[in-house]
């Protein structure tokens, strides 16, 4: 193409130039970001797809080879908590809905169930010119709004909840980074710190390294069924307030990745603990129907903050995070989800609904799914019982897996599993012989990565290192999703304990 | 260039934030009372306060949302009250969004979501063989072969080898690499603009990162900058000239910022937004070589490339001018291009679909844009399917092509004439001056405002632009947003109004404006 400036030619010089944007360059605030669900150990995990569907095999540099076939057949992604990945079906009435909304010619349609339109033309009715497709205000749909508010104070036995302080988002994920960002000030000794449990869900970590907060963590107490322990947290915030300002503390409760469901008592604990040391309250409930053990109960921590009055109920700031991509109906995809506001600023308020708008809205058909799952078929509808028959079987195949999980592992010698009472994750602690630590060392490895990378180059099942959520030092663990159905998880079990005792022998 | 920054920081009306909806602050005062359990005597300070709250995240300014619009949310409650006012609906024409103004989805793409959404309609003889065979194949590429599932980070493999493939029949054959596209949540949110920019913006005091933008631009580049902490750097499209982008200018302002900054990126909107202008081929390859000279990394955000509209206009893509340029160039320019499914013919904001493709990104780079992506899981997969059937839509010979064609060409064909309708009408009302709209969805005309309205203005602490639109929004019922809110040459007065209300509806809201500002000229000589 002929240069429209003379000296144009002579000015460029052929070869490449150094990059605007060099690792060197970049804001070294991302540089620092990690996230381990989706990190090193995933990327071999898509490779080794593809190699399988190539019949080709390509070595990994910093392990021994592995020779030329493949010793499984198909990788399993135990990485993630992505029930429909792993073969859990929709839940029918939800998609039902969200097919008529999405193409509102099917409302003619004898194939579907009167609930399920009425429904569709409820959330239209409520969107702008009657359609997904257009943008919702930035908080999300109003009706919607007031469903989620009506869910909440159901679910805590009639504590009022107010729509205005309801803010629909793009999972739950965009919501805990909102609320985060607002409380990031200050620089040196001032700069904010978050409080985050040690083992956590590395989403907390990523956003603080983003945010350049100050990270804080409280160990949970892996000795007692991973519990949080108050102590602890006095601990952790006194040696954090010699070079930060903690302001805020998360608790993710049922946990994720360790799987314990809080008593209402280290709820309220947790709550005085709060208000005394001026911490603003980050609960990310996202579990909340994933409870299996008997005797567990998920207790949300809006309700234990109102329910133990003042001066706690009208004064502790809260934010409470909600999903569609767990529960029943792991509708992952969507990307819905919402979160509650309590005693929160009005100001401060306005300023949250401001960052939303920048972004316009959260997705609507996200949006859509949320009401469905907030205020699901009520007994006198049709759908009610398919519903409701759908929703118990999955719920009764995570209890019989989690149960399942925590049993195999403790059977294995070297591997310590607590009892998995809710989300949908184990974190067993794994034993790892003295010599496999030097080679993985050797290798520039964490010892648990090193033992993650062979297990999936081995059996091609794929989970994550405890490094990547953090752990205790000198403690090795993993998390394993129980998503895979019930027969094929039993396999899994079984291969991983097998190979753990090889890997053991082999290192011994 | 900081005195320009400083005009256009002054102009964006009311800062304070009680003017960030106060029905909604009310509300919550009132949501906070429901709340105590009961009343107590004294209320210790908050944690997160004005005061104590992230400063970036208070100098965020967005005002395609701002007051004005908060306004008219609140004007539409007090007409569905039955308070009387002189008109009977509020017009939004403060957003691009079209179907809320009444467009029609495209029905080939909300039949093959409907089917992606639930499959069991696969089985019905209602879905034409195409959508199916569509929808087929977008779930086969999805975990489980579910919508339910998350997506790879960088979005679903086969959408974005379609999306390349679209790119490289855009551009008459320039390559595309499926590796070089990440699916994104519209083209705004976490995925894309802002996302690129977080990784660009490092540095401290003058080696703080600097960011070109248009003026008047599209406030996202404005808030997103704010949020990050980094540079803004002003450049002045030319009103006279069509709002046209003139390299001096560039020059102009690069050299200036170079003080206090230190500019490493270059954004352009085309075809523009607020102000509807379409790059000549020319004025793209001036541009390149100026970003090239000057070692800037280019954001071209191209959200509008199917809406163009004046006859002697045409879009060219940075990406395929920047290859015909020669390796020179197109080995070294770093590119960030962005596209959506919220505009063009489809109109599908909800969705939140969109695309970014890099060129000539460090691979390490690409690793820690990964990366960052991750964080978020996945783009809504809805969304990455509705954006495969915009780049991979119904071809000749096949089922659906003609009735796919037809809602097409109407959607684009009523776009272009509203444009120039636009254009027409706004002109003949004197005081009002109005740009050809070769192309986007907004007219910003310049708006002639009495020194006697200025001064009402400034005693109500509004930008007098602002003080204009509410009145237009109190008196019509008609929203559209104030070019303080875009940035605008000092002692300049704008707007941006959507075109896209039906046409009858658009005469008249064209009609309203013009009486309106009749009126406000009369009342404040």
């Amino acid at each position: 193409m002929a240069s429209s400036t003379g000296d144009r030619s002579q000015a460029v010089r052929h070869g490449l130039r150094a990059k605007v944007l060099t690792l060197d360059g970049m804001n070294p605030r991302v540089r620092r970001v990690e996230y381990a669900v989706r990190g090193p150990i995933v990327q071999r995990a898509l490779e080794l797809e593809q190699e399988l569907r190539q019949g080709t095999v390509s070595l990994p540099a910093p392990l021994p080879s592995q020779g030329v076939k493949k010793p499984f057949t198909e990788v399993i992604r135990a990485n993630i908590g992505d029930a429909q990945a792993m073969g859990q079906r929709p839940i029918t009435f939800l998609r039902q809905v969200l097919a008529l909304c999405v193409n509102p010619d099917l409302l003619s349609s004898p194939n579907f169930p009167d609930d399920a339109k009425k429904r569709a033309e409820r959330i239209l009715q409520a969107c702008g010119g009657h359609s997904l497709g257009a943008y919702s205000v930035s908080s999300g749909i109003q009706l919607i709004r007031e469903d989620v508010a009506r869910y909440i104070e159901r679910r805590d036995g009639g504590i009022p909840a107010d729509p205005n302080n309801v803010f629909l988002s793009t999972g739950a994920s965009d919501a805990i980074v909102t609320v985060l960002k607002l409380l990031v000030a200050g620089e040196g000794h001032t700069r904010t710190g978050v409080l985050i449990p040690i083992p956590q869900y590395p989403l907390y970590s990523a956003t603080l390294a983003e945010l350049g907060a100050v990270q804080v963590d409280y160990y949970l107490d892996e000795e007692r069924a991973w519990a949080l322990d108050v102590a602890e947290l006095h601990r952790a915030l006194g040696q954090a307030r010699d070079h930060c300002r903690p302001r805020a503390l998360c608790v993710i409760n049922p946990g994720n990745p360790t799987g314990q469901v809080q008593t209402r008592e280290c709820i309220e604990a947790v709550i005085r603990f709060a208000f005394e040391e001026r911490l603003f309250l980050l609960a990310d409930e996202v579990y909340q129907d994933n409870v299996y053990a008997a005797g567990s109960q998920f207790h949300s921590f809006k309700k234990v903050l109102m329910e133990m009055g003042p001066p706690y109920a009208g004064q502790q700031e809260l934010a409470s995070f909600h999903s569609t991509s767990k529960g029943y109906m792991g509708e992952c995809g969507f990307r819905g989800g919402y979160v509650e506001v309590v005693n929160m600023d009005a100001a401060v308020q306005q300023q949250m609904l401001k960052l939303m708008s920048v972004r316009l809205c959260p997705p609507v058909p996200g949006q859509a799914l949320l009401d469905l799952v907030v205020s699901p078929p009520a007994p006198t509808d049709p759908s009610f019982a398919q519903f409701q028959a759908e929703k118990q079987a999955v719920l009764a195949e995570l209890a019989a897996k989690a149960k399942l999980t925590e049993q195999v592992f403790n059977e294995a010698p070297g591997i310590s599993c607590n009892p998995v009472q809710g989300a949908m994750y184990s974190f067993p602690r794994v034993q790892l012989p003295p010599r496999a630590v030097e080679r993985a060392q050797e290798l520039g490895l964490a010892p648990d990565m090193f033992f993650c990378l062979r297990l999936l180059e081995e059996t091609g099942i794929c989970v994550v290192p405890g490094s990547g959520f953090g752990q205790r030092e000198g403690t090795y663990h993993f998390r394993m999703t129980i998503l895979p159905p019930l027969e094929k998880l039993r396999l899994l079990l079984e291969k991983l304990s097998r190979f753990h005792a090889k890997f053991t022998l082999e290192y011994s | 260039m900081q005195r320009a920054a400083a005009l256009v920081r002054r102009g964006c009306g009311p800062r304070t934030p009680s003017s960030w909806g106060r029905s909604q602050s009310s509300a919550a005062a009132e949501a906070s009372a429901v709340l105590k359990v009961r009343p107590e005597r004294s209320r210790r300070e908050r944690i997160l306060t004005l005061e104590s709250m992230n400063p970036q995240v208070k100098a965020v300014e967005y005002a395609v949302r701002g007051p004005i619009v908060l306004k008219a949310g609140e004007i539409e409650l007090e007409l569905q009250r039955g308070i009387k006012k002189p008109f009977t609906e509020v017009i939004r024409a403060n957003i691009g969004d079209a179907q809320a103004m009444g467009q029609q989805p495209i029905t080939f793409l909300r039949q093959v979501m409907a089917l992606c959404t639930y499959p069991n309609l696969l089985d019905s003889p209602s879905f034409p063989e195409d959508a199916k065979k569509r929808a087929r194949r977008i779930l086969q590429a999805c975990g489980g072969n579910s919508l339910g599932s998350y997506s790879a980070s960088q979005g679903v493999n086969c959408i974005r080898e379609d999306v390349a493939a679209y790119i490289t029949r855009r551009d008459g054959g320039v390559p595309a690499d499926p590796d070089n596209i990440y699916l994104t949540t519209g083209a705004s949110d976490g995925i894309s603009v802002r996302t690129i920019l977080k990784i660009l913006v490092s540095g401290g005091g003058k080696s703080r990162t600097g960011v070109m933008i248009p003026i008047p631009q599209y406030p996202l580049y404005s808030a997103v900058i704010s949020e990050l902490d980094a540079i803004q750097v002003n450049y002045y499209l030319d009103e006279e000239n069509c709002w046209a982008l003139n390299v001096n200018e560039l020059r102009r302002a690069v050299q200036e910022a170079k003080d206090h900054c230190d500019p490493k990126v270059l954004c352009i909107i085309n075809p523009g937004n607020p102000t509807g202008q379409v790059q000549s081929r020319k004025c793209i390859e001036d541009v390149i070589h100026f970003a090239w000279e000057e070692k800037l990394f280019l954001l071209a955000d191209e959200v509008y490339q199917d809406n163009v509209y004046s006859p002697d206009c045409r879009f060219h893509s940075f990406k395929k001018v920047l290859y015909e340029m020669g390796p020179e160039y197109s080995s070294n320019v770093e590119l960030a291009s962005f596209h959506s499914t919220s505009k063009g013919y489809m109109g599908e904001c909800g969705y939140r679909g969109g695309y970014m493709e890099v060129i000539n990104l460090h691979p390490e780079i690409k690793g820690q844009l990964v990366k960052l992506l991750s964080v978020r899981l996945c783009p809504p997969v809805s969304g990455q399917a509705a954006m495969d059937i915009v780049v991979n839509p119904p071809v000749a010979g096949e089922e659906s092509f003609e009735q796919f064609s037809r809602e097409k060409e109407s959607v684009l064909g009523n776009l272009a004439k509203k444009a120039k309708l636009t254009e027409d009408l706004f002109n003949q009302v004197p005081g009002i001056h109005c740009n050809p709209l070769q192309g986007a969805m907004y007219a910003f005309p310049r708006i002639f405002i009495p020194a006697k309205a200025v001064e009402a203005a400034q005693a109500h602490q509004m930008a007098p632009d602002m003080f204009y639109c509410m009145k237009l929004l109190e008196e019509t019922g008609i929203c559209v947003v104030p070019g303080s809110g875009f940035g605008q040459r000092e002692g300049t007065y704008h707007f941006r109004m959507t075109i896209l209300p039906p046409v009858e509806k658009l005469k008249t809201v064209l009609q309203k404006v013009k009486d309106f500002h009749i009126n406000f000229l009369e009342k404040y000589a």
